[in-house]
């Protein structure tokens, strides 16, 4: 059977592929989304906690003998922690100042956080074991795939309905979505908003990190694993619409299968499709898929 | 102030005409590196400091008019201020191309936008058949001026390199004090009135991006011809934040502020080249410290600083 001339095995494998690429996309734009809407910040140094996400949960196994599984629930939350203390001492200065500032701070961030990891574990790879539990592959009738693949799949699906569900159905979701709209009115009904927004950025970059977690078997652990990935994350968001959280996890795993694709049909663009999907949403629709139109 | 440039600027031409003749005080490679990331800090502040546009992707017209330059020079054997021409044309209607898209969405968005594009011609360039991939483009040879000037040898490129910087500069300093720099701080301040004045908003804009693009354009010819090399550093998303903090450091409310920023940077990451990855450490502490607690940059807090402590004499120049 094919499609398009392409074997449907070739077909069904690469739209799997992409969908594990897309899994990581929308769990970073989630969080990039889920930033942008409370701080008003565009955290440029998502990739670089993702990348630090990666490295601990690589150094707790390699240092403390730490497995795998208590590194996911670790690593996460020292990724959150450090994000906290960032957002204490240095983004909680430039609050009420254009946006462009929160871009370069976290941007200096980034070159902060890769050097160092360069200086201290150097610029080329580690490898990561995949847990005992989910080596092997499943036969899934057109391909086999990895059980860590589908693993990656899985749960991204469920952090991001978890996530949304925090959001849009608990109250503390409420909180954060009335200081989204109005910080002023919110602070004024008793509720710390400045703690909120510390908090918002810690459990952002927190997925951040805890999808580093995710990708480490995938790739090899190493400094710049987040660098190139921003952008894409960029893109995304702007295909998406910031505003949007469903909207940009929903845009995240989309692409990742348009990128999947483009892999079977002509493989050169596979790097820029997203760039260039980018280009055409914001000639046809500006405000991007998921967004309302703003300043 | 005034005083300052009537005197200085003489000065600091006579003092960039003998560099080449006592090439051991100061390297002059390294200066006309200097100038290069002078011109490309100054025409990128053609957009964030009078149109107060944030592009996030001008590493895409500096090393793209590299690589066309280069690829003029070496596969195509014409004259360098062909090949230098051709380099900028591109970058300037690159610059217009990505105008045109990003002005589409305005501040943070635009600046994601410019970022996403450039990362677009990051990887064009990767898969492009002509550009050496990660090894880059070399060895570029440098040709001949006019086909007559032999720009192998340092002094002569040195005055190529100086002219041109030179030219570009005043260029830019041209366009700031124009009718058309005017309505470009009037967007900048107020977009809805200028619009409702009857300017064309979007033409200014995508002007000014084409413009602010050839010159970065110039800048990275030029660099090109000077290192005889293309290469993916010139084009990767490091070097559009290297150029923003350039001209944050060296204050982008002024037209030569960031001149300053692109001498010290540079200065920064030649002299401690020797730490690797330390000075991209480096980098990043001046960047944060930069927006924390230096937001004027360089000229402008000095600028600042004599307009608190001379209130009198300040408003009487201005």
């Amino acid at each position: 059977m094919e499609i398009f001339g392409i074997p449907h095995q070739a077909f069904l494998g690469q739209i799997m592929l992409g969908l594990v690429n897309g899994a990581f996309y929308a769990v970073l734009s989630l969080g990039l989304a889920i930033i942008f809407g409370l701080l008003r910040v565009v955290n440029f140094a998502h990739g670089a906690f993702f990348m630090v996400g990666a490295f601990i949960a690589f150094l707790l196994g390699r240092n403390l003998g730490l497995g795998y599984w208590p590194a996911m629930i670790a690593a996460p939350m020292i990724v959150g922690f450090a994000g906290i203390i960032f957002e204490r001492f240095a983004i909680r200065r430039i609050y009420g100042l254009d946006p462009l500032y929160g871009l370069l701070l976290t941007f200096g961030l980034v070159l902060v956080m890769e050097g160092g990891f360069r200086v201290a574990m150097g610029s080329s790879g580690h490898p990561f074991p995949t847990p005992q539990l989910l080596r092997g592959a499943w036969d899934i009738g057109f391909m086999m795939l990895p059980v860590y693949r589908g693993f990656v799949i899985l749960i991204a699906v469920v952090v991001c309905a978890g996530t949304w569900i925090l959001i849009e159905k608990t109250r503390m979701g409420a909180y954060l979505r009335a200081a989204t709209e109005r910080p002023d009115l919110t602070q004024s009904f008793g509720i710390n908003v400045p703690l909120l927004l510390t908090l918002t950025y810690g459990v952002g970059v927190g997925l951040a990190g805890f999808a580093g977690v995710l990708a480490a078997p995938i790739q090899h652990v190493n400094p710049s694993m987040g660098s190139d990935l921003v952008i894409i994350v960029f893109a995304i968001v702007v295909i998406g619409g910031l505003g949007s959280v469903l909207g940009s996890a929903l845009t995240g795993l989309g692409l990742g299968v348009i990128e999947g694709l483009t892999k079977v049909y002509y493989s050169e663009a596979s790097t820029t499709v997203v760039f260039l999907v980018m280009a055409l949403v914001l000639l046809l629709r500006p405000a991007g898929l998921f967004g309302r139109e703003e300043a | 102030m005034a005083l300052v440039y009537r005197i200085g600027l003489p000065l600091l031409i006579a003092a960039l005409i003998a560099v080449p003749f006592v090439p051991q005080l100061i390297y002059p490679i390294f200066l006309m590196k200097v100038m290069c990331f002078v011109l490309f800090a100054c025409a990128f502040n053609l957009l964030l400091g009078h149109a107060g546009i944030v592009s996030f992707g001008h590493a895409a017209f500096f090393g793209s008019s590299a690589y066309i330059t280069g690829y003029a020079l070496r596969d195509l054997g014409l004259t360098t201020e062909v090949a230098i021409l051709a380099g900028v044309l591109f970058s300037a209607t690159l610059g217009a191309l990505f105008g045109a898209l990003a002005i589409r969405r305005q501040g943070i968005y635009l600046a994601m936008i410019t970022l996403a594009l450039a990362q677009l011609v990051y990887f064009s360039f990767l898969q492009a058949p002509f550009t050496g991939a990660e090894d880059g483009m070399q060895p570029i040879p440098r040709g001949k001026l006019f086909g007559l000037i032999d720009l192998n040898d340092d002094t002569n490129l040195y005055f190529l390199v100086l002219v041109c910087t030179g030219g570009g500069l005043w260029l830019i300093n041209r366009i700031v004090h124009s009718p058309f720099g005017q309505i470009l701080r009037a967007i900048r301040e107020h977009e809805p009135r200028t619009r409702s004045l009857g300017y064309a908003v979007e033409r200014y804009k995508v002007t000014a991006f084409a413009l602010s693009a050839g010159l970065s354009g110039l800048a990275g010819s030029l660099k090109c011809v000077v290192f005889r090399l293309a290469s993916l550093t010139d084009v990767h998303w490091h070097m559009s934040g290297d150029v923003i903090l350039m001209t944050v450091l060296g204050g982008m409310n002024s037209v030569f502020g960031p001149a300053i920023g692109a001498i010290i940077i540079s200065a920064l990451r030649h002299y401690f080249d020797a730490l690797g990855a330390w000075v991209t450490i480096m980098v990043g502490l001046v960047f944060i410290f930069c927006v924390l607690v230096f937001r004027r940059g360089v000229l402008g807090e000095l600028s600042h600083y004599l307009a608190v402590r001379h209130p009198a004499k300040e408003q009487k120049n201005a």
